[in-house]
């Protein structure tokens, strides 16, 4: 098992460093640059132009930056942004929270509901509650985030009044109950196409083993439905669904960052378009770094959760 | 002796086909009962009916077990009995355990759905029916998840899950068929102590008649959804009267070649054709005549003995 992390945690490492190459690059390769804004400003001129490309290192060649990035990210040194000067590991850092927040509960909501309503769809099969619930989430998933966000916005903020469209809170009234009227919203909308992929998922692992001996012994035993659904069915389910959880990951990285952008949401979703715009090099680095580890540390974590639930897994070998 | 069980008329149907069509036979207490067949004869089925387990299927008749049907009961009052006082086996033990539960939560389970018993007493007790069922290292062996323990040994987890609350009647449906010989005869073995100490009927479900041999007191031969000849085990095996049972027993050389392959080819078909023209047996049958296309009743013949045939050997 140690073996098994240590060696996981050196692929990770290795896999960063590919991110980080590619991320870096493309970041370069892009047309304009920080800087193409003021060339078009006549009151800058091109020596102006040239001197803060040098303060900011941009005339040197792209393999030297990065040589220089890598060097600075690891000893802690992440630069400063481009744009207002502060260090970028506490912009970026202070970030993390909302983003977690927002990842987290939708998550966990979409966690619980994609697999009730798997198991229903699955004891109910060929019924009209799995052609309604496979409807929906076909609906669901075909459908772009970003336009159920619009609509969420249009419907419960604009027309009913209902809830707020946008923001973490309210300036000045940080209560507990104005958070979380700000949350639902973005939440419901990140976690409708979990959801749905959830609950389908669910439901086909679960139609499978639905129909395995194990389950047929457990029913012969006489226990309760949710004994042998849960205790017998569902826990066989953990298994692809822990898997599913991990490789869905990015999914959910990409979706928050969606959803951050329509509802204002002051994460690292946000900070990432807007440094987007400005070409702030330095912060979107950051960002991306920590995205690509949070991805890779959760697959990690996915692995082990396996092996500790089927015992038949060993992780012994990479 | 009393009645135990008493079914009448079974039948199932899956849509338009008959698995079962009209089995009836009756079980004392404390009796065994071997009910053998070739595949698809359906052997499971019955049981499984017994049992309430089937989903999708139409059931007919009636099986009064200890004065209840167990047709007729609810699902709620069906859980109450199964595991407790009807319990079944399984032909794959290693499918049928929970691959990722221990063997020993496996069985505790049972304890502490049917005596409410709490953690304790349930691992205690299961404990106990280990060290029953001959699994050595019991403490141990608890712990184990099936896929750490031999066939036989599974097996014999499944049987101590079936006993554990001394049930009236135990359903083994082929439960030695994916076993070695030496383990079957083990399994088989055990099985036969229990009932005898236990005082617990069983119905032993096989394909082979070798296995009910020395096992069972009577044997209940199923073809296609009928029972065709019941008798005590001695005098099926010394006198078949069926020219199937005669068949299943290898004694007519003729039925051996082409055996297998026909059954693989009919089944489906074999039923639907069957129920126009009377005996189902009769397209494969040396004896059969003009008279077999009425369908034959099954018949007392005396002392215990009953066949449903016009041409008994
Ligand atoms: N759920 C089901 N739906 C439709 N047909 C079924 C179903 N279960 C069983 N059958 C059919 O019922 C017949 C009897 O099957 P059954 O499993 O009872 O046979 P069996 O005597 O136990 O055979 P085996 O020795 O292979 O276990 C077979 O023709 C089978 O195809
Ligand atoms: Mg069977």
């Amino acid at each position: 098992m140690r073996r098994y992390v240590a060696a996981r945690l050196g692929q990770a490492a290795v896999l960063l460093l590919g991110v980080s190459v590619i991320g870096f690059a493309l970041m370069h390769l892009a047309p304009g640059g920080p800087l193409a804004l003021y060339t078009l400003n006549p009151t800058v001129t091109a020596q102006d132009i040239e001197r803060v490309k040098h303060l900011f290192g941009l005339d040197q060649p792209v393999y030297v930056q990065y040589v220089k990035w890598v060097y600075g990210f690891l000893s802690g040194h992440w630069g400063y942004s481009f744009f207002g000067g502060r260090s970028v590991a506490p912009i970026v850092l202070e970030r993390i929270p909302a983003t977690l927040e927002l990842m987290g509960s939708s998550l966990l909501l979409a966690l619980a509901m994609g697999v009730a309503i798997g198991i229903w769809a699955a004891v109910r099969r060929n019924t009209l509650v799995d052609y309604g619930t496979a409807t929906v989430a076909m609906l669901a998933l075909s459908l772009p985030t970003f336009w159920f966000g619009l609509l969420a916005i249009y419907v419960f903020a604009q027309v009913l009044g209902w809830l707020p469209a946008g923001g973490i809170e309210t300036t000045g009234n940080g209560s507990l109950i104005d958070r979380l009227t700000h949350l639902l919203l973005p939440m419901l909308v990140l976690a409708l196409v979990l959801t749905a992929q959830w609950s389908r998922y669910t439901r086909s692992a679960m139609i499978d083993i639905l129909t395995q001996d194990y389950i047929r012994t457990a029913r012969a035993k006489g226990l309760g439905p949710v004994r042998v659904l849960v205790g017998h069915g569902l826990r066989a389910a953990l298994v692809p669904l822990v898997t599913l959880a991990g490789l869905q990951l990015p999914l959910l990285v990409g979706g928050a960052l969606v959803t951050e952008t329509v509802f204002s949401w002051p994460g690292m979703g946000l900070l990432f378009i807007s440094a987007l715009d400005n070409r702030d090099y330095p912060v979107l680095m950051a960002i991306l770094m920590v995205g690509a580890l949070f991805v890779v540390l959760g697959n990690l974590a996915a692995d082990i959760a396996v092996a500790l639930i089927d015992p038949r897994i060993r992780l012994s070998h990479v | 002796m009393t009645t135990l069980l008493d079914v009448r008329d079974l039948t199932v149907r899956f849509g338009q086909t008959r698995a079962v069509d009209g089995i009836s036979f009756t079980l004392d207490e404390g009796e065994t009962l071997g009910l053998v067949g070739e595949s698809g004869c359906g052997k499971s089925t019955a049981a499984l009916a017994l049992m309430g387990l089937l989903e999708a299927a139409r059931l007919d008749g009636s099986a009064s077990f200890g004065g209840r049907d167990l047709l007729a009961l609810d699902e709620a009052r069906m859980r109450s009995i199964r595991g407790a006082e009807l319990a079944m086996i399984f032909q794959d033990p290693a499918t049928a355990l929970h691959p990722l539960i221990r063997v020993g939560d496996q069985v505790a389970e049972v304890l502490r759905t049917h005596l409410g018993s709490n953690r304790r007493e349930a691992t205690a007790r299961a404990l106990d029916l280990f060290r029953k069922v001959g699994i050595a290292a019991p403490e141990v062996r608890l712990r184990a998840y099936p896929h750490e323990m031999s066939g036989g040994m599974c097996q014999r987890v499944m049987i101590a899950a079936a006993i554990a609350c001394s049930p009236r009647l135990l359903l083994a449906d082929e439960p030695t068929t994916a076993l070695d010989v030496t383990v079957q005869a083990q399994i088989l073995g055990l099985l036969r102590d229990l009932s005898r100490e236990f005082g617990m009927a069983m119905i032993l479900i096989t394909h082979d008649l070798g296995v009910v041999a020395g096992m069972t007191d009577r044997v209940a031969v199923m073809y296609a959804g009928r029972i065709v000849e019941a008798a005590p085990t001695g005098a099926l095996f010394a006198a078949p009267a069926h020219p199937y049972t005669v068949g299943l027993l290898g004694s007519v050389p003729r039925l051996d070649a082409g055996w297998d392959d026909d059954l693989a080819t009919i089944p489906g078909s074999v039923q639907t054709a069957a129920d126009a023209s009377g005996c189902r047996f009769a397209p494969r049958c040396a004896r059969a005549s003009n008279a077999c296309r009425t369908e034959p009743a099954l018949i007392p013949t005396g002392e215990g003995r009953a066949v449903a045939c016009w041409h008994p050997a």
